[in-house]
């Protein structure tokens, strides 16, 4: 017996992530099912002016390999993004995704606030929201506005993070569906695909 | 806290452009909705408040505009961008035209049009460019004239200008005076700033360059598609166009009348009139 339940209508995950995320980033990714059908949306903390090794890192072990979209990119079926440095990452309702250069939020370009919340705004109730180790209370919010739309919240469990100020601020700001370690993260991303096939 | 729903927008740029001539009809949803629920915020207003005060308060219009253009900028953005500048495109340029200008389109406070012109000073050549900077907002533009910024900011531009490689120390360039850096006047000598608004405005000059980078983002593509159209137009044949490093033109129509000259650092040249 499952401890999810689930269903084909979700269209879109989303994941925040700072201090700490990594390791369960490339984990969760390494691991996702092959053909795995949603977009994977990803806003994780990182140095400003490095524009280049993170998306590669990601890559080495991923599945799919890891795009830091262009402005006005296409949100493709089964593509994995990551917001890139020292630009916010939004996604549009025509299906792509857009840039800013926006003040920083909670000190943070990109911040997981704004892509979650933009997120959030366009996939409604068809939205899955994941919240990984992070010292800061960035994502919080996002979260917040995921679960007010009728998503689906999971966070990280508090007790396996390298820091666990992130997931500790959501859960205190909103419900949160499933407190997850990353090798149960996994677990969910094996039993969702199986809805889609 | 309210959310501003997709009719709001319509209703707020509608207004907007029917009163008092500015058009955000085709701005990109996301940071249209961010930036207007910022403005609600900080004013304590609803949406129907901010769309009272809008027509009822014409002088706030300059503030509303202030609030809602995107105006975070810092100098030497990208310092890989403006050592190509410096070791590629200036001198392809200088090949062909001792004296050539460029425009600063969506200068805001005026962080990238003083970079230039303290690359083109270190160049020595400073004297032969005929620099436009412009803006849809005048109080921002006020900002970049006075050429002066907050000491904290500094930080981080110094450390671009190191990665730039610049010459000397961008302290070289200013002094500090009560808590500002307060940069030499000099150097903006040949800087002409005017207003210029992107998506209603004609062009009105040719240039050599244009740097416009970090500003379409806020555009939806019918909008960046239009405003390629402009900058096509404002280029003299083999002139250069510079956007933001993660911008893309190859979803316009005008696309195909420019090459790409670096992809990294996102610059084209038109080769097609």
């Amino acid at each position: 017996m499952s401890m999810f339940t689930l269903n084909n209508s979700y269209k879109a995950v989303v994941i925040g992530g700072s201090a700490g995320s990594f390791q369960g980033v490339v984990k969760i990714l390494a691991q996702l099912p092959k053909g795995f059908p949603l977009p994977i949306i990803m806003a994780l903390h990182r140095l400003k002016h490095v524009r280049h090794g993170f998306i590669e890192a990601l890559s080495l072990k991923s599945v799919v390999p890891v795009v830091e979209p262009d402005d006005k990119e296409p949100i493709k079926k089964g593509g994995v993004y990551l917001a890139p440095a020292n630009y916010h990452l939004s996604v549009e309702l025509g299906n792509n995704f857009s840039l800013s250069t926006e003040e920083m939020m909670n000190n943070s370009r990109p911040a997981i606030d704004i892509t979650l919340g933009s997120c959030a705004y366009v996939f409604k109730d068809k939205l899955i929201g994941i919240l990984l180790s992070g010292a800061n209370r960035d994502g919080a919010m996002g979260m917040k506005y995921i679960k007010d739309r009728g998503g689906l919240t999971i966070v990280q469990d508090p007790a396996e993070c390298m820091i666990d100020t992130m997931p500790k601020a959501a859960m205190a700001l909103t419900t949160i569906d499933h407190v997850l370690k990353v090798d149960q993260i996994v677990e969910f991303f094996k039993e969702l695909d199986k809805h889609y096939r | 806290m309210q959310d501003i729903d997709i009719v709001d927008l319509k209703r707020i740029s509608e207004l907007i452009y029917q009163k008092y001539n500015y058009d955000f009809r085709n701005y990109a949803m996301s940071s249209f909705k961010r930036r207007v629920q910022r403005i609600i915020d900080l004013k304590k207003l609803t949406v129907d408040g901010l769309l009272k005060r809008l027509n009822d308060t014409p002088s706030f219009i300059n503030e509303f505009l202030d609030e809602l253009t995107v105006n975070v900028t810092e100098m030497f953005r990208d310092p890989s961008f403006w050592r190509v500048m410096r070791e590629e495109i200036i001198p392809a340029i200088l090949l062909n035209h001792k004296q050539f200008k460029i425009w600063h389109a969506g200068c805001s406070s005026g962080e990238e049009v003083l970079s230039m012109a303290i690359l083109l000073k270190e160049m020595g050549i400073l004297n032969s460019v005929q620099l436009y900077a412009t803006d849809l907002d005048v109080n921002i533009m006020e900002r970049a004239k006075m050429a002066t910024y907050p000491i904290k900011n500094m930080e981080l531009n110094e450390k671009n200008y190191i990665r730039f490689q610049g010459a000397g120390a961008l302290s070289d360039y200013y002094k500090e005076e009560n808590g500002m850096a307060v940069f030499n006047k000099d150097l903006l000598a040949n800087v002409n700033f005017r207003k210029q608004d992107l998506v209603l405005g004609e062009p009105f000059n040719k240039f050599d360059l244009i740097l416009c980078r970090n500003v379409m983002i806020y555009f939806n593509q019918t909008l960046q598609n239009e405003v390629l159209k402009k900058f096509h137009e404002s280029l003299f044949k083999y002139g250069y166009l510079a956007i933001g490093s993660k911008e893309s033109l190859i979803w316009c129509d005008y696309a195909n009348r420019f090459i790409v000259v670096n992809n990294e650092e996102k610059i084209y040249k038109k080769i097609k009139d």
